[in-house]
């Protein structure tokens, strides 16, 4: 189905190739990565050895190296804490989100103003490293997992786009509502996020990509290494193991037993990295081109 | 860099516009409704807390954690006036004016982080920003729906992913031991190390913000493409105007306001090149050409346990940042442009 108009001249054939040709060069450049490493991480180490590194061509597939992650020990138990970080954080910053964003959608309500200002003032100036480890450290939450939940439980950013939102629902149906006396939580759960699911599962992959995906904070705030999320176990077996270690002394430990860690172990510590994000993403990434964000830009 | 929790990317940036210009709107339309029932008079405050108090209790949790975490940590920054020992506290740290501040310009390697970052900052004002715009062309010229969704969703994916798995990707491909020297030395050549080599850094940390960020950013562009009056091409073509010259002179102008925009976010932000992406490569390559501001209050206040020092760091670093974003946005004013702060 093709929708040229009919003022619009035929491309020609050299320029169609040519712009088929750069799509597929950018869509394999994403894709391709994406896929050698997945295969690598299938391969048994007689593939991986023959291909010299990572594996292109598929050979003999194996899911030795998933055993071996998922047999206990670091991995598995980072992956865990990633999972438990993700989820509670998720969900403290979704319902905060959600509640604060429909608190501040009526301007003119009491206090509307100084607190949509407290708000929006956080995208000029951030607080600064220092301060904020200093923060942590005084409340006695370093080495606690609410260290990477807490300080970006709420951006200032989802709030204003669910807000945003929020604000463009006609307020004549929920006026409704409260004629006949149900209260703002009512109105909020029965007729605002109904309504608004779309942009919920938006910002709610934001927030949750933001956990999965947190890596500084808990190197700032966490000093136990038995703590560590799954960003940076990746970090330090497979990225820092592969530039510094020669030997494998490092990483002997990997999945609680003294087998060195082929690439393919690394490369399967790297899918499960992935798996979540590919495995959320095509939920909602309908609502992309759906105009969520668009009109909040459009504020 | 505890706002990079959620990365929002480019779009990110968007939204802070038109969230800033609401309470000025919003409150003048506020005004309004609430004056309807009780005519000129403003209700009172008791009246005002007994219809709005389960909206000020829905927002107070929010508000709670913004200032614990961000507002108190904001005024923690007293200790760049300091010399704060830990030991000590913040109350008994002895005060010691603007000596931080002294030390930090004459600091040699503060100036090398500056410059670091500034040369990264235009060097992707150059090769990195106008490839958005170049892609969300090139997308909004596919004209079957589902395959253009098909590769609007290949493209925006990397964006979700950590810098951790992108750095590992690009050592992957790119590394010592990674596919393009495994492919040089098969056929018989010497393998190359482009994850270790400070002089293309700068190009390096381009291109991983490229593959990471460059599909992400195309969405405000697509949405300003969708905008532009359909109209107009067709008066064009059947004018005689090709499609070069229909991009030139139709799609361009189109595009004009939102790139101006964007161009003032970017400048405003000149001193943030990111934190995670440097602090990962900064021991592959060396802190010569990896050590932006960022990395640099970390790695001197985690080094020396120069508290007072990094923090001065960091809220030197800020200021500066604060008035860039607002000379930007005033000079956007100036030309007419609409900013970031919307006038209206």
């Amino acid at each position: 189905m093709t929708t040229t108009p009919a003022w619009a001249e035929r491309p020609t054939r050299v320029g169609a190739l040519l712009k088929g040709a750069v799509l597929t060069l950018i869509a394999l450049s994403v894709l391709f990565p994406i896929y050698m490493v997945v295969l690598t991480s299938l391969s048994t180490q007689e593939t991986v050895t023959r291909a010299g590194g990572l594996v292109t061509v598929p050979g003999e597939l194996s899911f030795a190296a998933y055993a071996e992650l998922f047999d206990g020990g670091v991995v598995t138990r980072s992956v865990l804490v990633s999972l438990g970080v993700t989820g509670v954080g998720t969900a403290i910053s979704l319902s905060v989100t959600v509640l604060a964003a429909y608190g501040l959608s009526r301007p003119g309500s009491l206090l509307h103003r100084p607190m949509l200002f407290l708000v929006l003032l956080t995208f000029l100036f951030g607080p600064g490293m220092i301060p904020s480890y200093l923060l942590i450290s005084s409340l006695g939450l370093t080495d606690s997992y609410w260290a990477l939940i807490l300080p970006g439980a709420v951006t200032a950013f989802n709030l204003v786009v669910m807000r945003a939102f929020f604000m463009n629902i006609p307020e004549e149906v929920s006026d409704s509502a409260r004629i006949d006396g149900a209260s703002e939580f009512r109105i909020l759960w029965r007729i605002v996020l109904p309504m608004s699911k779309g942009v919920v599962a938006v910002i709610g992959l934001f927030y949750a990509v933001g956990y999965w995906n947190s890596f500084f904070n808990a190197v700032l705030y966490l000093n136990d290494s038995a703590k560590w999320p799954l960003q940076v176990v990746l970090r330090q077996y497979v990225l820092q193991g592969q530039a510094l270690v020669v030997g494998q002394s490092s990483t002997a430990t990997i999945a609680g037993q003294s087998l060195p860690p082929s690439l393919a172990i690394q490369m399967a510590i790297v899918v499960v990295a992935l798996l979540p994000v590919l495995f959320v993403y095509p939920f909602v990434q309908k609502h992309f081109t759906k105009g969520v964000l668009i009109g909040a830009v459009k504020g | 860099m505890l706002r990079d929790t959620v990365n929002t990317g480019p779009a990110g940036d968007l939204t802070s516009p038109a969230g800033t210009g609401a309470p000025a709107k919003g409150s003048k339309t506020g005004r309004k409704k609430t004056d309807k029932p009780t005519g000129t008079a403003r209700p009172s405050l008791g009246a005002r807390l007994r219809r709005d108090w389960q909206l000020l209790l829905m927002t107070i949790p929010a508000i709670g954690l913004l200032l614990v975490f961000h507002y108190v940590p904001l005024l923690g920054n007293v200790i760049a006036f300091q010399d704060y020992s830990p030991y000590v506290g913040i109350a008994d740290s002895p005060w010691v004016g603007l000596s931080n501040f002294q030390w930090l310009l004459l600091d040699e390697s503060f100036w090398d982080a500056t410059l670091n970052t500034l040369s990264i900052t235009v060097f992707q004002l150059v090769f990195y920003f106008p490839i958005p715009i170049m892609l969300a062309i090139l997308l909004d010229s596919v004209v079957r729906p589902r395959l253009r969704l098909f590769i609007q969703g290949i493209v925006y994916m990397p964006h979700f992913f950590s810098w951790v798995l992108v750095v590992t990707l690009f050592q992957q491909m790119f590394g010592g031991a990674g596919l393009i020297s495994q492919t040089l030395r098969e056929n018989g050549r010497r393998g190359i190390d482009i994850m270790t080599d400070p002089d293309t850094f700068i190009a390096l940390v381009t291109a991983e913000t490229v593959w990471k960020d460059a599909g992400w950013g195309t969405i405000i562009f697509l949405a300003a493409l969708a905008a532009i009056n359909q109209n107009l091409y067709e008066a064009a073509a059947v004018d005689g105007a090709g499609r070069w010259r229909r991009m030139w002179h139709i799609t361009l102008p189109g595009l004009r306001p939102v790139i101006i925009l964007l161009l003032i976010l970017r400048l405003g932000e000149a001193l943030n090149v990111g934190f995670e992406q440097f602090f990962l490569q900064r021991d592959a390559v060396g802190r010569d050409a990896a050590e932006v501001l960022d990395t640099f209050v970390y790695w001197r206040t985690l080094l020396t346990g120069e508290w007072s020092y990094g923090a001065a760091a960091g809220l030197v670093k800020g200021l500066v940042g604060l008035i860039l974003i607002l000379v930007a946005n005033k000079v956007a004013h100036r030309f007419g442009e609409q900013g970031i702060y919307k006038k209206s």
